[in-house]
């Protein structure tokens, strides 16, 4: 007789798997249908961006970092120019800070329509997906046309914005608002009423506070856990400071939740939408900024649609940085998945999976873990003599 | 008899090149692209640009599938993969290359993680430009390669009455 009691069954996903729109590898050790234990592991798209900044000039990283992520362009090259900004002493015009806020708030909502319609398709749930998907149309055609660009609209240069929102804008969107306003109430309604969907949703993958507090989540994903936690309200930014947002908090921390608090941050988009055209401050839109920036170094935070995004910027005096480094939003909420999964049937991993709204082109960044050797000093950690003596010897090797 | 088989044979690849024409399946996939192109890719599918109206349909497995749409530069750790997929896919198999960085490595060139683009690793029928090229532009892409194998089959045909 074969004793399957003890061999373990392991269903591998990814790094190509119609679940997931990008490449990740995860390992789920199933009992029956139930999850045991999960794996994952990244680094498919990690293209060495961190490093390639310091090869590039202030304006050309700013192109290369928009393109960390296309979903949340925008707020990659606000976090880095608000920081490059605050190292040469110089503050954008209102003018420019306020659509600052702006394209981010609009962006907020074609990217919490697209994880909308991602999560509704991995529920089963299509129609949900064709129709939320068909409204953030409205938005991208109006992103298109105040920057001349669906995706990375490279709105932002440093000292400013490089697009203007003009009145013909504003009325378009305001009128692309009510539409979406209707819509979303709808769509908030299905989600919270549709019994199919909710079988999916509610209470699964609960997450306690003590529990997101612990792993560190970030972003509606944290919010949906009752961590009252907001880049925009609790240290505001750009046009933040003179259009305070709103903190959505829900107390569940199931996936219903996760769900209600995005559809209703949509609602507290197009408020501030409205409140930023109405009150659109007036005045120049650039202010020129040194092509070396003084030397020091600087943090830059930002709520980017899956939560805190984080940069770090170092500057020598030149014209290009000497470091700069990049916290995610879905690196710190990735290791919630794995352990939430564990007790979950394999059928709704997928689900909690988009529940954090997963991007794995920002999430593969390099993280380095300390390992302590033998002789007490850190085995992975090189001093810069080190690094040099061992690329003149690699290259010594090669030539041979 | 061998006359009776090449018949046969005529008559499946016509049969086969109808049906890739009328109903190419397609599979995506991100070999280390910004995500830009990937959601583009996607909303060529929705309401709006609806490419399932040409019969073409985005599915999951590569055993499947007769056009492998890729995006982004490759990767060190992509391109196995990617080149894995390439081959699980059943012959005749199609590449359309998806934005900047698949045709050139775009803004990523000179990473140190990026071995370079699209057809560096596996051979690449259509090319498509942009960052991130609109839905449009991919629709073109793929109606491109289609217009490309109606004409493989009129010459095949043209071929065939020079005989």
């Amino acid at each position: 007789m074969h004793n399957t009691q003890a061999e373990k069954f392991i269903v591998p996903m990814g790094p190509q798997h119609p679940a997931l729109k990008e490449p990740g590898h995860f390992e789920f050790t199933l009992d029956g249908e139930t999850v045991t234990h999960a794996g994952v592991r990244l680094g498919y798209v990690h293209r060495g961006i961190e490093k390639a900044t310091e090869a590039r000039t202030w304006v050309q990283n700013l192109y290369l970092l928009e393109r960390i992520c296309g979903i949340c362009s925008h707020t990659h090259a606000t976090a880095f120019v608000l920081g490059v900004e605050k190292l040469a002493g110089i503050t954008a015009p209102p003018r420019a800070q306020a659509i600052r806020a702006l394209i981010g708030e609009m962006e907020r909502i074609h990217s919490h329509l697209l994880w909308l319609g991602v999560a509704a398709h991995e529920a089963g749930f299509d129609t949900l997906f064709m129709f939320s998907w068909r409204d953030r149309e409205t938005i991208m055609d109006l992103l298109e046309e105040i920057t001349g660009n669906r995706v990375n609209y490279s709105a932002n240069v440093l000292g400013g914005v490089k697009y203007d929102v003009q009145e013909k804008h504003a009325d378009a969107l305001r009128r692309a608002l009510d539409f979406l306003e209707t819509r979303t109430e709808h769509y908030l309604e299905v989600v919270k009423n549709d019994e199919m969907f909710l079988r999916r949703t509610r209470g699964v993958g609960v997450m306690s506070r003590e529990l997101a507090e612990a792993w560190g989540v970030v972003g509606p994903t944290a919010r949906a856990s009752g961590v009252a936690r907001d880049v925009r309200v609790d240290a505001p930014y750009a046009g933040y400071v003179d259009f305070p947002a709103r903190l959505i908090l829900q107390t569940e921390g199931d996936l219903e939740a996760r769900f209600s608090v995005r559809i209703q941050e949509l609602f507290e988009s197009y408020r501030l939408i409205r409140a930023l055209l109405d009150h659109l401050p007036t005045g120049e839109l650039v202010k020129t900024v040194p092509r070396r920036i003084k030397a020091g170094e600087t943090v830059s935070r930002i709520e980017a649609p899956r939560g805190e995004l984080f940069y770090f910027i170092k500057s020598n005096g030149g014209d290009k940085p000497e470091r700069v480094h990049i916290r995610t939003p879905s690196i710190c909420n990735m290791s919630s998945v794995l352990s939430l999964a564990v007790g979950h049937p394999l059928a709704d991993v997928p689900m909690l999976l988009a529940g954090i709204d997963p991007c794995f082109s920002c999430n593969d960044r390099m993280v380095l873990l300390k390992q302590t050797a033998r002789n007490g000093a850190h085995a992975d950690e090189w001093t810069w003599e080190q690094l040099h003596q061992h690329g003149i010897e690699y290259y010594r090797k090669q030539k041979r | 008899m061998i006359k009776l088989e090449q018949a046969w044979h005529d008559a499946l690849r016509q049969i086969k090149t109808w049906a890739q024409i009328n109903s190419p399946w397609a599979i995506h996939f991100n070999s280390g692209s910004c995500n830009g192109c990937d959601i583009e890719i996607l909303a060529t599918l929705t309401p709006r640009y609806d490419l399932e109206r040409f019969g073409i349909k985005l599915q999951g497995s590569p055993r499947h599938a007769d056009i492998l749409i890729c995006t982004g530069p490759v990767t060190r750790q992509a391109r196995e993969r990617l080149r894995r997929v390439y081959e699980q896919m059943p012959e005749p198999k199609f590449v359309i290359a998806v934005g900047s960085c698949a045709i050139s490595g775009g803004a990523f060139q000179g990473c140190y993680n990026i071995v370079g683009h699209i057809d560096q690793v596996i051979p690449v029928d259509v090319y498509v430009l942009g960052c991130p090229p609109r839905p449009e532009a991919i629709i073109d892409g793929v109606v491109k390669l289609l217009q490309k194998l109606e004409l493989s089959k009129d010459e095949r045909q043209r071929a065939k009455t020079n005989e």
